[in-house]
């Protein structure tokens, strides 16, 4: 496929993504009140290592030792309801800690667009057990809303027409960390 | 994958991709639900011409844990034995609008016939004396874990693994679809059979041969006993079971001599004392119940791997 979009625009670089989940941190640990049952749980890809990041972040804001809060990861792939759409996809490992029944589940994802892949991430953690409460943060949040979802912990509400592409990258998987948005090169024709 | 006909299909990343699924299949074995809705919709027929219990219903319970409607269809004591008549079975059941069949034949190639017959997918799940696919990926998640397991690990290099089949060669398909898959693998395979129990043209398998069991005992990985068909005896194969037992069975002292880090294996059904003696299959070292519980998921993986995905049109994509 010919990409035909404009030179990625930056809209948050390293410092602001650190900060973003910094200010996450505190804000899950106060709606918790503290640090009890709590289970990181990303939604591959980029949703592993920012959640990895995010429970580094809670135990320092919660002055505990570093890797005092668990977290894991959630495969989705089984549970999309877009499978046909697409030759097979592969899928990645589910790896969970602690058990969730009892827990206070925080899932984890780099952009929340459509809300799919949450509801896809709600099937699949309701067949694995029954956790107390289960909350979303993302780091982006782009609208474009296909479910009634919303997240509770967003690192940026960015604001974006639905041409328009969204790429987060970070260090743990493209050697830098950035959040940059890209705009299709024809200009849209107005819908009518 | 449009099909899972012969091990020979399977490219080295296709084998990893679904070896990769079964471990996170079996994860799904575990839990108290064992449902995903991964395959909600779609249908699958298991037409299994020939006797099984192990393999039919480890299909229908991994096609029923993805979601998918399973039906079972026994063509016993029908007449369905010749081309023609299995291609009127499989092409009725593919007009009635089903996605895959699962197809157990006593004729060698039958699964790979009718799948240039229907618009569905078709996996074999075992036919005449030709190939069993899914029992060489099942051996070979079995191997892998056993490997893994080790001290130092398995970076999924296969070339340093040298496995050892010894058994009813002529009449086995689980030995044609485990020497294809642990050759795209990388693994050495060396096969042992008394001479009348080697399959005619063994010397032109990507195998190493060999009459001599004690000989190759010391230096393997893992030792595959395959079963032997008491239906056989009477054929003139060998003289005696004990006769058979002293030279290829896998006796205590046999044990003895196994490398402590080599694995043993069997398809199962076992014969104890005939080809192994009773320790062997429950020592330490012994795979034959992981094999069974790796059944079921590595049955889900290629069902996943088969139907998961958008209907190619392609054939055998």
């Amino acid at each position: 496929m010919t990409d035909h979009h404009t030179e990625p625009r930056r809209v948050l670089d390293a410092g602001e993504i650190s900060r973003a989940i910094t200010r996450m941190a505190h804000e899950i640990v106060e709606a918790n009140h503290g640090v009890e049952h709590l289970l990181l749980l990303g939604i591959p890809t980029r949703g592993v290592p920012l959640a990895k990041r995010l429970a580094l972040a809670i135990d320092r804001a919660s002055e505990q030792p570093d890797g005092t809060t668990p977290v894991g990861q959630l495969d989705i792939t089984m549970f999309r309801d877009d499978l046909r759409r697409h030759p097979t996809r592969s899928v990645g490992p589910t790896h969970l800690p602690i058990p969730i029944d009892h827990a206070t589940v925080v899932l984890v994802d780099d952009v929340l667009m459509s809300g799919r892949s949450v509801s896809a991430a709600l099937d699949a953690l309701k067949d694995i057990g029954r956790p107390d409460a289960v909350r979303l943060a993302v780091l982006v949040d782009r609208g474009h809303r296909q479910l009634p979802i919303r997240a509770d912990h967003v690192g940026k509400n960015l604001p974006t027409a639905s041409s328009e592409r969204v790429s987060v990258r970070l260090e743990e998987i493209d050697g830098r960390s950035e959040v940059t948005i890209s705009r299709p090169q024809q200009p849209e024709r107005k819908a009518r | 994958m449009k099909h899972l006909l012969s091990a020979a299909d399977l490219s080295r990343s296709e084998i990893d991709s679904i070896l990769d699924l079964a471990e996170e299949m079996a994860d799904v074995q575990r839990r108290p639900i064992k449902k995903l809705p991964t395959l909600r919709g779609r249908t699958v027929v298991n037409l299994f011409f020939e006797d099984s219990t192990r393999t039919r219903s480890s299909f229908e319970i991994a096609g029923k844990w993805l979601s998918a409607d399973v039906i079972n269809v026994s063509a016993k004591g029908s007449s369905v034995s010749k081309g023609e008549s299995l291609r009127d079975t499989v092409q009725v059941i593919d007009a009635m609008g089903v996605d895959g069949m699962v197809i157990r034949h006593s004729a060698s190639g039958a699964p790979a016939q009718a799948a240039g017959w229907i618009r569905g997918s078709v996996v074999n799940a075992g036919d005449g004396t030709h190939e069993h696919p899914t029992q060489a990926l099942l051996d070979a998640l079995s191997m892998r874990r056993h490997f893994r397991s080790l001290r130092g690990g398995f970076d999924e290099d296969w070339s340093g693994k040298t496995v050892a089949i010894t058994g009813d060669l002529t009449h086995s398909r689980v030995v044609r679809s485990n020497v294809l898959l642990l050759r795209t693998l990388g693994a050495k395979v060396v096969l042992v059979a008394p001479p009348t129990l080697l399959p005619s043209g063994v010397t032109t398998w990507p195998a190493e041969v060999s009459t001599d069991f004690d000989a190759v005992l010391g230096e393997v990985d893992v030792a595959m006993m395959l079963r032997v068909q008491r239906e056989r005896m009477s054929g003139g194969y060998f003289p005696t079971p004990r006769e058979y037992t002293i030279g290829y069975g896998l006796t205590t002292d046999r044990l003895a001599k196994l490398r402590p880090d080599a694995a043993i294996l069997h398809p199962g059904p076992v014969n104890r004392g005939l080809e192994m003696a009773a320790d062997a299959a429950d020592a330490g070292a012994s795979r034959i119940l992981d094999q069974v519980a790796a059944g079921v998921a590595v049955r889900m993986s290629v069902l996943y791997h088969v139907l998961g995905g958008a209907d190619d049109k392609e054939t055998n994509a």
